[in-house]
């Protein structure tokens, strides 16, 4: 591989754009092709669609075989609320490749000292998602149980067309979520799509098993919309 | 960037970069295809320096071994490698998937 093929896709990984190396398993050359560069001729249509798919592969060339490795933005994970189960989801969806940030506008919990080396942002969501809006390739967990900062981020994530949107809560505290949504103007559909009680039933109950439980259904949401960055 | 850490690091295409930049031979390994129950898809990196060390995964760990040591030749010599390794291949690789897959692995010099 070309160092400077490796230090530029590096800089648009860390850029989160998605890039291409296409390396031609004849000669071993390389070269890096971002999305939306000019490539002319069934070569193009065929990287456009890897774009698309996020999957790496082979593509018969004429004679040539090329190699075609896919590097999409990592999906992030948006957790609402600094609390204990914030505390291991945020190692946890980490080590898992998601790229963390977690708001809560309550100072005592959202510390630089609890979360050292995380994107904290002690604002309310309805500021701190101004700047980083939600998208696609993003999971919201709404898990501080107060319906004042969790309701908007939530409203927030269902109309970005988020991956996955959790809420904590039991199904007594989700009902009431859901009358008030609902009078918010969202839909049948759109409410559907809240994981909630948050996480996969596995009788979690310490802070840790929760975060398991919740990270399990993200990569769930992640992996069944189809593949999403390849690690 | 911060200090790595081994354990939260998980970025291999980011070693690659660090190593080379200390001055090390580098080999990068990459799945280019795959057929059956792979451990890891295509595209997937290990990323192998001249003292043997690794970054990264090409299989579940049933591979890597006989990819490191192609991986010196191909630093020595700075020409690529294509292997293939499939289940019960004796006579061409002494390692194979234990999980019944078959994976082509290309191999090459970093520079």
């Amino acid at each position: 591989m070309d160092p400077h093929v490796l230090k530029k896709l590096n800089l648009e990984r860390a850029s989160r754009r998605a890039a291409i190396v296409l390396t031609d398993l004849g000669d071993g050359r390389d070269r890096l092709i971002g999305e939306g560069d000019e490539v002319a001729g069934d070569l193009g249509e065929a990287l456009a669609s890897r774009f698309r798919s996020g999957k790496s592969g082979i593509i018969a060339h004429g004679e040539r075989e090329l190699f075609a490795n896919v590097h999409l933005p990592s999906p992030r994970l948006a957790i609402i609320g600094a609390v204990h189960i914030c505390q291991a989801l945020a190692p946890m969806a980490r080590l898992a490749g998601f790229d963390v940030r977690i708001i809560d506008p309550r100072t005592a919990f959202a510390t630089p000292e609890r979360f050292a080396g995380f994107d904290l942002a002690a604002d309310w969501p309805e500021d701190a998602l101004k700047s980083r809006p939600l998208d696609a390739y993003t999971a919201l967990a709404a898990i501080t149980h107060d319906p004042k900062i969790d309701d908007f981020a939530i409203s927030a994530a269902l109309e970005a067309g988020c991956f996955y949107v959790g809420a904590l809560g039991s199904r007594k505290t989700h009902a009431k979520r859901v009358d008030r949504l609902t009078e918010a103007g969202l839909s049948g559909e759109q409410i559907g799509r809240i994981d909630a009680p948050i996480g996969l039933d596995i009788g979690a109950a310490s802070p840790g098993e929760i975060a398991v439980a919740i990270l399990a259904k993200v990569v769930e949401a992640l992996r069944s919309r189809g593949e999403v960055g390849n690690g | 960037m911060s200090e790595p850490d081994p354990i939260t690091d998980l970025d291999e295409l980011a070693t690659a970069e660090r190593w080379m930049k200390a001055g090390r031979e580098v080999a990068i390994a990459t799945v280019v295809e795959t057929w059956g129950s792979a451990p890891r898809p295509a595209g997937s990196h290990l990323v192998i320096d001249e003292q043997g060390n690794l970054a990264g995964s090409v299989s579940g760990g049933c591979v890597e071994g006989a990819v490191v040591a192609e991986a010196m030749d191909v630093i020595e010599t700075g020409k690529p490698r294509m292997l293939d390794f499939g289940v019960a291949d004796e006579t061409a690789w002494e390692v194979g998937l234990s999980c019944g897959g078959r994976i082509r692995v290309y191999v090459e010099r970093l520079g």
